[in-house]
């Protein structure tokens, strides 16, 4: 079998792994709602963990096969940037379960995963080739992974910024949130502690991303003969920094911590997503690399 | 005598207070809040909107279809939104804001650096982390082994600052901070931002850039008048061009079979004065240097070689033509002009060359992009070309306004189908095109930013320094001895700047330090963090 097909195959499996620990996580956080002195380790969460893991593990072969495959790194169009954002994401989530409890994270994660990939197989696929000469460099290797890390990295924050807003809202009695259906919030930890986990994720992905932004005008600079030139990605790319910047300044300005400060995470994380989507698909700029046909 | 009209209740705030409140404002947390939010906000509308910077024709394109809300548009500057002074405004006040911010802090940090630790609390159990054990060593002992556990290893950049002092009743203390770096960075960071903006502003000033086009077989010197287009910053001097040239001897171009670009490859040989001529490679991601400057592969396409005949016979016209590629299978648009006919109206042409051509009844396309058997498809037009009236032509357009077309017995435009290598006679004797060779040409791009090492160098520097100061956790931590019951009573507190879930592994190390006093081979070894 061609090795591209078998990196295709092993995506669709890591999806489907992902979607059986998405189920499981969900079953976990119910279960905790009814029995919140349970301690953690029940039978879902084991299977959720377990089957995460051997997504991570599928999906890590797929990325492998897919650069030889192409023979280059695997991270040069949309398909690519999907497979390799959503691998970061889990891994990253898997990553932190090692130094602290977060498993409630799991069905945010895991649901973001099925979704990228299965946007990615869907819509943004294309076959393994080659890649113009524009993308010929050394620095396809340092400026995509970095970005690619970053966005994976800032996923994680926005699940744990997501969650501090629905446990905050809830413990000070929205209404809309006193629904059964809420009851997993009880189980998580404070807002407090969520917003700590989301700011320490979110102070790595803006060194990330403050990376990318600067390998990305070094490689600009390379292959363009600018290092900044106001492309509709590097615009993006730049109110993605900038939003993040206001969202670290709002930790420490009195008035805007807690929850306002989390909304600087929705809003930057909308704009990752949407640099990652829109700009790619509905404007025209030297960024064009999803390598589907206009 | 002041005005009587003044409110009596509102305290005068005069001119100097007034400035005092503005500058406060501006350079609160709060604005610089707020403008990093308006910067944000108002970058969007150069994505949405087609920008003159990177692409005037798509500008003119919106004009023409929305003239309307264009015109407005165009009045506030959404078409040059980076280069608006609206935009300048955000930018320029936020760094007002954040030199205002940072200036008393760096003063504020330079005291702090050199003070000593807070002193010794009275009571350590209002802290979040507090421990306590009683070992055998004495206090002296004790505080000695504390603070080597919290200078490290390295004592040029020791972990904690530690102050060892004794308190009421020969209490040995230990006061202990750690975190400096973390401000450090912060200023770095903001101070790095404000000579990045300066570096890259002076970049403007001093950088140059022109385009050229070169086809093979032929040169281009390091001139103004050399380049098809230049754009000079604001002080460049026409001196400040180093005097080279070069001839590009080749250019290469890979495709896969379907057409996808693989590789670029121009051979050049460059010529600077005092220096042996020398050979180089340009590629798309790897520019040549030459004399400070850079040159860049931007462009490529093919200039067919043409000659043309007039009614009279007398060669009017030969050389290569670059022609502009339309698509991914180079389909290229030019224009051949021939003013200088000896005889009769002048010669205009315009058309196609398709590098792979395919004639069918749809009519004739490129269907690949290398040159595996050009035609250059041409329409002809006689008349007056315009170029005499000393305005600037585009050389890739035909004004055709004073020309008329060429056209058949049956009323239809002729259109000439010429292979390399054959001549076709224009009708009515009006003469004949030869299209002779394909050259390929390429489009260089050569740019000079002196401002560019600096730029890095700020760059990197906020980087280096955001990274410090949000990973470097600051945290106090105090240690108490005293003497009880032939005892040494221990006591440790700590205290951190903000979240940190490193603090309680941090005491735990100290105190394992302390328990580890008279074996130190196992003191070394002791698993310190658990947590």
């Amino acid at each position: 079998m061609e090795i591209g097909n078998l990196s295709t195959m092993l995506v669709w499996a890591a999806a489907s792994s992902y979607t059986i620990a998405l189920v499981a996580f969900s079953i976990d956080l119910a279960k905790l709602a009814d029995d919140r002195t349970r301690s953690r380790g029940g039978k879902a969460v084991g299977i959720a963990m377990s089957t995460t893991m051997l997504g991570v593990l599928l999906h890590a072969a797929s990325i492998v096969l897919r650069g030889i495959a192409a023979g280059r790194v695997p991270w040069a169009n949309m398909y690519e940037f999907t497979l390799v954002g959503s691998f970061v994401a889990v891994a990253v989530f898997l990553l932190t379960q090692l130094r602290r409890e977060v498993r409630f994270l799991g069905a945010i994660v895991t649901g973001i995963a099925v979704l990228a990939l299965g946007l990615g197989l869907n819509v943004f696929y294309i076959a393994a080739d080659g890649v113009q000469p524009a993308l010929q460099s050394y620095w396809l290797l340092i400026h995509v992974s970095v970005a690619t890390i970053a966005a994976g990295v800032l996923t994680v924050a926005f699940a744990a910024s997501v969650l501090q807003l629905l446990k905050d809202s809830r413990d000070t009695g929205s209404p809309a949130l006193q629904s059964r259906f809420f009851r997993f919030l009880d189980a998580l930890p404070t807002p407090r502690e969520l917003e700590a986990l989301a700011f320490r994720l979110n102070a790595i992905g803006f060194v990330l991303w403050t990376f990318t932004l600067i390998a990305g005008a070094i490689w600009a600079e390379h292959a363009w003969g600018r290092y900044w030139g106001w492309d509709p990605k590097e615009v993006w790319t730049f109110v993605i920094w900038v939003i993040y910047a206001a969202y670290l300044h709002a930790r420490t300005t009195r008035g805007w911590t807690g929850r306002r400060a989390a909304y600087f995470v929705l809003v930057g994380y909308a704009c990752v997503i949407f640099n990652f989507t829109g700009v790619n698909l509905l404007f025209t700029g030297k960024h064009a690399y999803s390598g589907l046909p206009s | 005598m002041s005005a009587p009209a003044e409110p009596v209740a509102v305290p005068q705030l005069g001119l100097r207070g007034w400035l005092r409140w503005v500058w406060r404002q501006l350079t609160s947390m709060r604005t610089a809040l707020l403008l990093l939010m308006l910067l944000a906000v108002a970058a969007v509308p150069g994505s949405v909107l087609p920008q003159r910077a990177q692409s005037p024709e798509r500008v003119a394109q919106y004009l023409r279809e929305n003239p309307a809300t264009g015109r407005w548009l165009d009045r506030f500057s959404f078409f040059d939104v980076y280069s608006a002074p609206w935009f300048a405004a955000i930018y320029l006040l936020l760094f007002i804001s954040l030199v205002g911010c940072i200036i008393p802090r760096i003063g504020v940090h330079a005291r702090a650096v050199r003070a000593a630790p807070p002193r010794v609390p009275r009571r350590f159990d209002r802290f979040p982390v507090h421990e306590e054990l009683t070992v055998d060593a004495d206090p002296e002992e004790v505080v000695a082994a504390a603070a080597r556990a919290l200078r490290g290893p390295w004592s040029v950049l020791p972990r904690f600052r530690v102050a060892i002092a004794t308190g009421a009743d020969s209490t040995r203390t230990v006061a202990a901070e750690r975190g400096y770096l973390r401000e450090t960075g912060n200023l770095l960071f903001h101070v790095a931002l404000v000579g990045l903006l300066i570096s890259v502003a002076a970049g403007q000033f001093f950088s140059y850039r022109g385009q050229a086009i070169v086809v093979e077989g032929r040169g281009f010197a390091n001139a103004v008048v050399d380049y098809d287009t230049f754009q000079p910053g604001t002080a460049f001097q026409p001196a400040s061009l180093v005097p080279f040239s070069l001839t590009l001897d080749s250019f290469a171009a890979r495709f896969t079979a379907a057409g996808q670009p693989r590789d670029f490859q121009a051979d050049v040989t460059v010529r600077e004065p005092g220096r042996a001529e020398r050979a180089g490679t340009i590629r798309v991601n790897e520019p040549l240097l030459v004399g400070g400057a850079k040159v860049y592969l931007q462009g490529n396409g093919y200039a067919p070689n043409v000659e043309v005949r007039d009614a009279a016979g007398q060669l009017a016209f030969s050389g290569p033509v670059p022609f502009l590629p339309q698509d991914s299978v180079y389909t290229s648009r030019g224009v051949i002009k021939v003013p200088d006919v000896s005889t009769g109206p002048q010669l205009g042409f315009v058309g196609f060359l398709l590098p792979t051509a395919v004639v069918d009844a749809s009519g004739a396309r490129s269907v690949f992009p290398q040159p595996l058997s050009p035609l250059l498809v041409l329409t002809v037009f006689t008349g007056d070309l315009g170029l005499d009236s000393g305005v600037p032509q585009n050389v890739y357009q035909l004004d055709s306004s004073r020309m008329t077309q060429l056209t058949a017995a049956d009323g239809k435009p002729v259109t000439l189908f010429i292979e390399p290598g054959q001549t076709v006679q224009l009708p009515d004797g009006k003469g004949s095109v030869t299209f002779t060779t394909l050259p390929r040409y390429v489009a260089l791009d050569l740019r000079r930013d002196p401002a560019l090492p600096w730029i890095l160098a700020f760059a990197l520097s906020a980087l280096a320094g955001v990274t410090v100061s949000l990973f470097t956790p600051r945290r106090r931590l105090w240690v108490r001895a005293q003497r009880a019951d032939g005892r040494t009573v221990v006591a440790a507190a700590a205290l951190a700047r903000g979240d940190d879930f490193g603090l309680g592994a941090e005491v735990e190390r100290v105190l394992a330090a302390i328990r580890g006093i008279g074996s130190e081979e196992s003191s070394a070894s002791t698993p310190t963090a658990t947590a």
